[in-house]
């Protein structure tokens, strides 16, 4: 039975080689404080930030986007769960239900004092169990 | 209005359904308890029997009354209401049935019934023990939709719950209880797809199909027939990798048609939930294939069966929990069954792995020592190799399960799967595939023959020069064509062709042979195609829409910033490597046209989904509809018109990909339309378009005086006022009588062709209506302002907007076909072993008599021996 021992080793080898590089590869949820630290130990790592958008009422602060000048190019300010405000790029379309989002998800990194993000993740109310019903109200009069 | 009884009777069809698993799953039981294999307690056996039956009966009917629900709009219901809306065609009313949780379980529940009834057919031998532990799944799934409480644990979510009894707190029902919404909310627009409604029953059905060896193996176990379950599992096990591989290549084909990541696999959690069983799947089955030649790796055999199953239930576990909350896109809402859902896993894991623990010892093994030359060896490396990769996406996947489970515990976790999950799981995935292509056309080789150094070397060299001689070819071509190919690649087209040819050199060596066909060879030739068509159409997709102008905001971030969007003007031609690209309009799409239609064409009326043709409408040669005519538009999807003509060879093909602003999900729904070519695909999909629900700027409103027959010039383009006639009857007007309405009859010049423009001026009681009419091709809006009848002269007021646009993502993915084609061919060679392997369980089973069903006195029995 010796190639099987060895078979089982190689294979025992390989399930541990693999949790140890899953490990490295593996992201985090940090704030924008602890996002700024990565970047200045130059960390190359990509992390995940979850924020808001600040809010005038319903006007969202700070958006900037011009297709017609860039399509590539849209900035906005999160606000993480530490209330901290940071400036964030991202090189694509703006999202077009991001005006909609309650919660927004980046991944990317913290570069010369800006935010670039590569994805970022809605979360629409919406894509809950919806709540009410349209023309609930006017039908009953 | 208000129709309780089919729901109530759906429900207790439920509930019907739950007692008779039961009742079945107990019965079986004691009808296979103490007693050898194929030997049954009769009276047992028929309760069995009858209430599998029943609970088969309940199941069709629990499916048909939500079915009549969706179909007949019966909004009183959450689920009609939450999933179906008036709309809707018939077969995405299927789509409904299975767009919510509770439907996707019934359809789960509805293939075990039809595979139990199968067994009961074709399986006597193995029948009681086999379907004890179907029933036993049964009951727990149907327990998945009862929706009943007890002391105070809610059991399950039913389909037939009442809208009224979901939103208690609307105040509408506190008004009026029977209340009845007009329209449902509707279907997710993204699962409107042919697709959607033959992939999630086609990935059910491979679902359910583990199942079968799993039952077998543990009534194997069970019964202590350690080794006969193997033939009869075996064609089952083929039937399940058939199934899911198919149905999970259905669902990367409908993500690549309808969502926008710009491929076919996005590694989302619920992709690889179900990617995970099917290749602890395939693996087992090669582990059943090894113990039927050469009687070796029976205990690999029962771990990776029963590892499958249980993979499949931990997936449905991730997929239905809430679990992955915030890390995938597909996971269904969370309905708060986590709990039960646990009960579930940790049942049969307990179970089947205390049964394998107990009968460890007595699984038989073989004191063989595989050699190098032996091809056994090396199929269980493949296997092996399999099991790998699926430990790998398990590991990965389940970040939100430790997350999930250590705030659980009480220690606060904040793990994130990898940033850029493509590269992470590229970075094992990629080898795996490689491994598999060299392995599955090495041990396919020496499968058919005895083996020694030399033979081996003789067979091996023919397919080892021709893939030498492919993969420099190719290489030379790569560069050829100016694009890098780098070691690893290098690696992976080897491999892949390796695997290609050498399978194929012992398919054909077989046909001359005339000894039997390969199922096994066909199904690794598909698998190899799989490889090389996703490494051509992965490593080499390339975006054609790079765009290098408006460099404004970014140069600071210059060196490595992709910018993949193109703006497109209307009616504006831009290049795009190698095209010339335009946006020409918006269409609709008309139920029974064959072509989608212009909006320019199109009247909107207070009726969304009903329009009036401005114009007559033609397509072919065929006039579809005169102007006038009312005509029904699907209002959801507007079609973009892009043009694309090569610029080296004038040839043109238009694609329209299709965006939604949809309300419900926020903002825009993209979807791509792929233009196929032989060697590669054109996607194309919107990434933005101007706010649609933001008013378009206006100019300034210019007045002109004109007469008839007078020229108006507006920008760069010029319209003639060529009259007055009565106004249509159009929509919104609602004209009474006594009312006056004229409208203008302008025709506009454009780039490409000319605009009929209609402005109307109304007069009802003194007071004047105006009715604008906008050319969106131009931004121009014309409104009929005033009448001087005693001079003939008529007012216009003219203003103008910015041009529409569009942002536009576009690539190229080179050879994708090989990727589908290899997956219709593994899809062969599956149904080609299904058949052999059938054929092979059903001689011997021929062979043996059907024992006849012991009846023993109670009192006889021995007590009990398994735990």
């Amino acid at each position: 039975m010796k190639k099987s021992h060895i078979l089982v080793l190689a294979v025992i080898a390989a399930a541990i080689g693999i949790i140890l590089s899953t490990a490295g590869d593996v992201s985090q949820y940090v704030s924008f404080k602890e996002a700024r630290e990565l970047a200045a130990e130059g960390s190359p790592t990509k992390v995940h930030v979850v924020g808001r958008l600040p809010r005038d009422g319903q006007r969202i602060l700070g958006l900037e986007y011009n297709p017609t000048l860039d399509p590539n190019y849209f900035a906005f300010t999160l606000v993480d769960t530490n209330r901290i405000a940071q400036r964030v790029v991202y090189f694509n379309p703006k999202p077009q239900d991001f005006d909609k989002s309650e919660q927004i998800v980046i991944t990317g990194s913290m570069r010369n004092n800006v935010f670039v993000a590569d994805k970022i993740l809605l979360k629409c109310p919406s894509k809950y169990v919806e709540k009410d019903i349209k023309g609930a109200t006017a039908s009953v009069n | 209005m208000l129709n309780t009884f089919i729901g109530d009777f759906g429900h207790l069809s439920i509930i019907v359904a739950f007692v008779a698993a039961t009742v079945a799953a107990y019965s079986y039981f004691m009808a296979a308890r103490n007693q050898p294999l194929g030997e049954t307690d009769a009276s047992w056996l028929r309760i069995a029997r009858g209430s599998f039956l029943l609970h088969g009966a309940a199941v069709v009917s629990v499916i048909t009354c939500l079915f009549i629900i969706i179909h007949s709009h019966r909004y009183e219901y959450y689920y009609a209401w939450s999933h179906s809306s008036n709309h809707l065609p018939v077969y995405y009313m299927i789509s409904c049935f299975w767009e919510g949780q509770e439907g996707s379980f019934l359809l789960w529940i509805f293939w075990h019934v039809c595979l139990g009834l199968a067994i009961m057919r074709f399986n006597r031998k193995w029948e009681a023990p086999v379907m004890a532990v179907f029933a036993f799944v049964q009951l727990f799934l149907t327990s998945m939709i009862l929706g009943v409480v007890l002391l105070n644990v809610k059991i399950g979510s039913s389909p037939f719950i009442l809208l009224r009894d979901f939103l208690t707190d609307l105040p509408v029902f506190k008004l009026n209880p029977n209340f009845v919404p007009k329209d449902g909310t509707g279907l997710n627009p993204l699962l409107q797809n042919y697709w959607m409604v033959i992939h999630p029953p086609t990935l059910f059905l491979g679902f359910a199909l583990t199942l079968v060896p799993f039952a077998f193996a543990i009534a194997g176990l069970w019964k202590g027939e350690l080794t006969k379950w193997v033939k009869p599992a075996l064609p089952w096990a083929l039937f399940g990798g058939l199934v899911l591989g198919v149905g999970i290549m259905m669902g990367a084909y409908w993500a690549y048609e309808t969502l926008n990541f710009g491929g076919y696999w996005n590694w989302d959690p619920v992709e690889n939930a179900v990617y995970i069983p099917w290749l602890v799947l395939v693996a087992s089955v090669h582990g059943m294939v090894l113990w039927r030649r050469s009687k070796t790796a029976l205990r690999t055999s029962f771990v990776l069966v029963i590892t499958t199953f249980l993979l499949v239930l931990y997936a449905t576990f991730l997929t239905r929990s809430g679990v992955l909350g915030n890390a995938s896109v597909h996971s269904f809402t969370d309905l708060g069954l986590s709990g039960q859902l646990i009960v579930y896993l940790a049942a049969f894991v307990v179970l089947a792995i205390g049964l394998l623990w107990y009968r460890w010892k007595e699984i038989p093994i073989t004191d063989k020592e595989l050699t190098t030359y032996n091809s056994e060896l090396w199929v269980f490396v493949g296997a092996t190799v399999l099991c790998l990769g699926a430990f790998q996406v398990l590991v990965t996947t389940s970040i939100p399960v430790y997350n999930a489970f250590l705030g659980f515990v009480g220690i606060k976790s904040n793990l994130a799967l990898p940033a850029d999950q493509i590269a992470h799981y590229t970075k094992f995935q990629l080898w795996m595939g490689v491994l598999i292509a060299l392995l599955s056309g090495i041990a396919q080789v020496m499968w058919w023959q005895k083996n020694d150094k030399e033979s081996l070397t003789n067979s091996l060299t023919v397919p080892g020069i021709l893939t030498l001689l492919g993969a420099s070819l190719i290489i030379l071509l790569v560069r050829y064509n100016k694009l890098q190919i780098s070691p690893v690649y290098i690696v992976v087209l080897t491999a892949g062709l390796f695997g290609v040819l050498a399978n194929l050199s012992m398919v054909l060596t077989l046909v001359k042979r005339k000894v039997s066909l390969s199922g096994g060879g066909v199904a690794h030739i598909g698998i190899a195609l799989m490889l090389l068509g996703i490494l051509a159409s992965a490593g080499y997709s390339n975006i054609i829409s790079k765009n290098s102008s408006g460099l404004l905001y970014s140069r600071e971030f210059t060196e490595e910033i992709n910018r993949d969007n193109v703006l497109l003007w209307r009616n504006e031609s831009a290049p795009m490597d190698g095209y010339d690209v335009s946006y020409t309009g918006q269409y609709f799409e008309v139920p029974g046209l064959p072509e989608y239609v212009n909006k320019e064409v199109l009247f909107r009326t207070d009726d969304e989904y009903k329009a009036l043709a401005r114009a007559d409408i033609k397509q072919g040669d065929k006039v579809y509809y005169k102007a006038g005519d009312t005509l029904n538009i699907l209002p959801e999807n507007t079609y973009y018109r892009v043009e694309y003509k090569d610029k080296k060879t004038g040839e043109a093909f238009v694609l329209y990909p299709r965006a939604q602003a949809n309300e419900e999900m926020g903002g825009l729904l993209a979807s791509p339309d792929i233009k196929k070519f032989l060697t590669h695909d054109i996607y194309s999909h919107i990434a933005a378009t101007p706010d649609p629900n933001k008013e378009k700027d206006w100019s300034e409103v210019k007045e002109h005086v004109l007469s008839v027959g007078d020229t108006l010039f507006v920008n760069d383009y010029f319209g003639v006022f060529r009259g007055v006639e009565p106004a249509h009857e159009t929509a919104g007007l609602g004209l009474k009588k006594g009312d006056l309405a004229i409208q203008a009859d302008f025709m506009v010049y454009g780039e490409k062709k000319q605009y009929h423009v209609h402005p109307v001026f109304v007069v009802r009681n003194r007071l004047i209506g105006r009715v604008p009419d906008e050319v969106e091709d131009i931004g121009l809006r014309l409104s009929f302002v005033n009448v001087d009848p005693t001079k003939g002269k008529f007012t216009f007021g003219v203003s103008t907007t910015q041009k529409d646009y569009i942002i536009l993502k576009a690539m190229q993915k080179p050879f994708i076909n090989l990727l589908w084609s290899g997956t219709l061919l593994m899809a062969v060679g599956f149904g080609m072993a299904i058949v052999r392997r059938r054929r092979e369980a059903r001689e011997t089973v021929a062979a043996i008599p059907e024992p006849a069903t012991a009846r023993r006195p109670r009192a006889l029995r021995q007590p009990e021996k398994v735990a």
